[in-house]
């Protein structure tokens, strides 16, 4: 059951955090398609930056000296850094679709397949073949919280709670789920946040009110590019050993369900990502999933193929999609350019 | 002259043009900054990389003093013509979709199922003949009857068409009756598609077992005697992969711009695209022509998915779940440079696989690799964001238009119907004179 919560969560978190990119970009009346690409590109640059600093040799002598603290610190480095590429990468489309008035879909397609190329081109310069990996060690040795860094012994026996939110995780899940947090309410409870959801509304009303419709949908892009950043990156760091392929299996695209089925409210959407991140988990781990701890690995035994499981997220999203459609409740401004002469 | 250049046609055209030089520049200058600070590199290979990035077509190697050479080469321009065969079928079917005012990002999912009904059919319809029949022949299976190989050729191709269609349909429905975004749904449903193949082939007989070191592959169609006609093809271009699956994606360019300029259907779909309210109010059955809009898109890309592996020549990795076929996506590209002109697509398609080609001299002859063309590529999509922007450029005129026209897709791209409507506000007295 430890196992299940805990990979749920490893799942759930980056869904949850890209997720809310896309609250953001919406909010402010920009489709940010580019989830998926801003992704890839900030795992890159996380996975790239951990690298460097590891070849440079900064934390060797914190690695030897089992200095957790410094480690620790170190991985929230290379989270700041991959958000703040992300965001960087997002003004591409920020570009695009508020100044030029482009198409935004489109646009988002295009950094859909500029990351994964430029990416590809650089992990192939770099490291002579398509995954990029961490220097030394691997991300379980460096950044995963284990019980005996609390002081336990490694034969201790702890309780579940204990069990589950403190062996064998990674910080990131938790810096994770407070941004998420302050973020929410940031949107909801803050004048900024009144005035970027004013925008994804009616930006004509927003404008004449003195509210700067550009200036606030560059913030909206910008969050969104610097959160998908971030989620691509911890993505890589918890699920994919620290690496990066220029892939990140749909994930992005999955976080626009999961934005969409979540109908653009942060509880809602966290929900959801939870939802998905159990399939996720059931879909990576069936055959070894013991739920009740008596030996038995119930799922595998029903004999149901593997590639059902790994349906099912999707399938979900298309019924749950169905019943859902006709109250979703999307900001009514997205995807349209912003001109000051339209009524 | 002035007439000319103020015609829609020549200015997409021009605008394309103008994109593919902008993207190949930017490739060139990210190989000239990459070979200026990368150690071993310098000035002289990236000048040889964006010289592979221009002219890769038309690369033969390096001679004995190790300079790059150039000249004809017929079995890389059959390579090039067979590589376009997919990517200008899946243009078709984003364009078709675009000109309804679809988003068609499901090509990957519709070029899979295809892929997979196809060679199902394919491979399972005994015919006697081949590698399959002999091996089965000594495990003494003997098939009781067997069918010829161009009946279970054609059997296959339109089962992979009808797959295609099938599997464009659903994101079509679900647009149509329960307006879900077509972009989510075509998504997931690619993503379906991607686990579903490696399902049915999971628990399929159809693995490569003859061949030991191809077990993650599934059989050539060749195995069992069935492979597209060159129809004189390999005459032209000796030496190369190229067969007549070209001309027939050439003729199905043809039968699209035929429906879509010359038909009554034709001209209702493209009413759909452009105004979905007007043409209801004008007694078009939308939703039936926004499904039916889907399943020709998605049939495109089928028959995508199924001629390439019907070729004869190529191999279907069957574990594909977690990755989704990129010609699917080229798609996209291809249809946004030809602004979704059917004819245009043919040598979009061909321009894209000329990039192909480009990108793998690169890997073989530089430091550098064919991940640049994707960026090439995706650069040229980025400014296709905006082509109507550039497009006003070229007209200099047209700012009061511009507004209304970006709000669904397709009104961005020329359509036949918004040639009057397009033309530049100083060409109307022009155009009375003529």
């Amino acid at each position: 059951m430890s196992f299940l919560i805990r990979q749920t969560l490893i799942y759930a978190v980056p869904l949850m955090i890209v997720a809310l990119a896309g609250i953001f970009a919406e909010r402010s009346g920009i489709i940010n398609l580019a989830l998926e690409g801003i992704m890839i590109f900030g795992a890159f640059i996380g996975v790239l930056f951990v690298r460097l600093v590891q070849q440079w040799g900064w934390f060797d002598a914190a690695m030897a000296a089992k200095n957790w603290p410094a480690l620790q610190g170190f991985m929230v480095l290379a989270m700041a850094v991959a958000a703040l590429f992300g965001a960087l990468f997002s003004l591409l489309l920020a570009f695009a679709a508020i100044n030029l008035k482009a198409d935004q879909t489109i646009g988002g397609t295009a950094l859909n397949l500029m990351a994964p190329a430029l990416v590809l081109f650089f992990i192939r310069l770099i490291a002579n073949q398509n995954t990029l990996q961490m220097y030394t060690g691997d991300s379980a040795s460096w950044f995963m919280i284990k019980k005996t860094m609390l002081g336990y012994a490694k034969t201790d026996k702890l309780g579940f709670f204990a069990e589950t939110f403190l062996n064998k995780v990674y910080l990131a899940t938790y810096l994770c789920i407070i941004i998420y947090v302050i973020l929410a309410v940031i949107l909801y409870k803050t004048r900024f946040g009144l005035r970027l959801r004013s925008c994804g509304e009616n930006p004509q009303a927003a404008d004449s009110l003195g509210i700067n419709v550009v200036k606030m949908r560059y913030a909206g892009v910008t969050i969104s590019g610097a959160l998908a950043g971030l989620g691509g990156f911890v993505y890589a760091m918890t699920t994919a050993n620290c690496s990066a392929n220029g892939d990140v299996a749909g994930f992005g695209f999955l976080a626009l369900a999961v934005m969409i089925f979540g109908n653009w409210k942060p509880l809602n959407v966290a929900g959801a990502a939870l939802l998905f991140g159990l399939f996720k988990c059931v879909a990576a781990s069936y055959a070894s999933l013991d739920l009740n701890g008596d030996g038995r690995f119930l799922l595998k035994e029903i004999g149901v193929n593997i590639n059902f499981y790994r349906i099912l997220p999707y399938l979900i999203t298309l019924v749950v999609l169905a019943f859902t459609s006709k109250s979703s409740r999307a900001p009514k401004a997205e995807g349209i350019p912003y001109d000051k002469g339209s009524r | 002259m002035k007439n000319f250049l103020h015609k829609e046609g020549t200015r997409s055209v021009l605008a394309s043009l103008i994109s593919i030089l902008i993207g190949l520049v930017a490739g060139s200058i990210l190989i000239l900054v990459v070979g200026l600070t990368t150690k071993g590199l310098g000035l002289k290979s990236a000048w040889e990389g964006i010289q592979l990035v221009f002219f890769g077509l038309f690369s033969t190697g390096r001679n004995a003093s190790g300079a790059l050479t150039f000249g004809f080469n017929p079995s890389i321009v059959g390579n090039m013509l067979f590589r376009a065969t997919p990517v200008i079928l899946t243009g078709l079917s984003v364009a078709v979709a675009f000109k309804t005012g679809l988003f068609n990002i499901g090509a990957p999912g519709q070029y899979l199922a295809g892929t997979t009904v196809t060679l199902l059919i394919a491979l399972s319809i005994p015919t006697g003949v081949g590698d399959l029949a002999a091996y089965q022949a000594a495990q003494g299976i003997v098939p009781a009857v067997t069918y010829p190989t161009w009946f279970v050729w054609t059997l296959a191709f339109l089962g992979g068409l009808l797959a295609g269609a099938l599997w464009g349909a659903i994101p079509g429905l679900l647009k149509s009756l329960l307006n879900i975004n077509e972009v989510i749904a075509c998504i997931m449903t690619n993503w379906i598609a991607a686990n579903l193949a490696t399902w049915v082939f999971d628990v399929s007989n159809l693995k490569n077992v003859i061949e030991n070191t191809k077990t993650s592959y599934i059989y050539k169609t060749t195995v069992n005697g069935v492979a597209t006609s060159k129809m004189g093809l390999d005459q032209l271009f000796p030496g190369s992969q190229v067969n007549g699956s070209i001309l027939i994606a050439i003729a199905l360019a043809v039968v699209v711009y035929v429906i879509l300029s010359k038909t009554t259907f034709g001209y209702q779909l493209k009413a759909c695209g452009s105004n979905r309210y007007a043409a209801r109010y004008a007694g078009i059955k939308d939703k039936r022509n926004i499904v039916l809009s889907m399943a020709i898109a998605g049939s495109l890309a089928g028959a995508a998915g199924s001629l390439y592996y019907l070729s004869g020549n190529t191999e279907f990795f069957w574990s594909t779940y977690q990755q989704l076929p990129a010609v699917g996506f080229n798609g996209i590209p291809v249809a946004l440079l030809a602004s979704n002109h059917p004819i245009g697509v043919i040598f979009a398609g061909m321009f894209m696989s000329m990039l192909d080609i480009a990108g793998l001299q690169l890997t073989n002859l530089t430091a550098y690799n064919e991940y640049i063309t994707d960026v090439i590529i995706a650069v040229i999509v980025y400014l296709a964001a905006f082509s109507l922007v550039i497009r006003m450029w070229l007209s200099g005129s047209g700012k009061r238009r511009h507004r209304r026209e970006e709000k669904i897709i397709p009104a961005t791209q020329e359509t036949n119907n918004s040639e009057n409507i397009d033309r530049p506000a100083g060409d109307g007295k022009e155009a009375a004179e003529k």
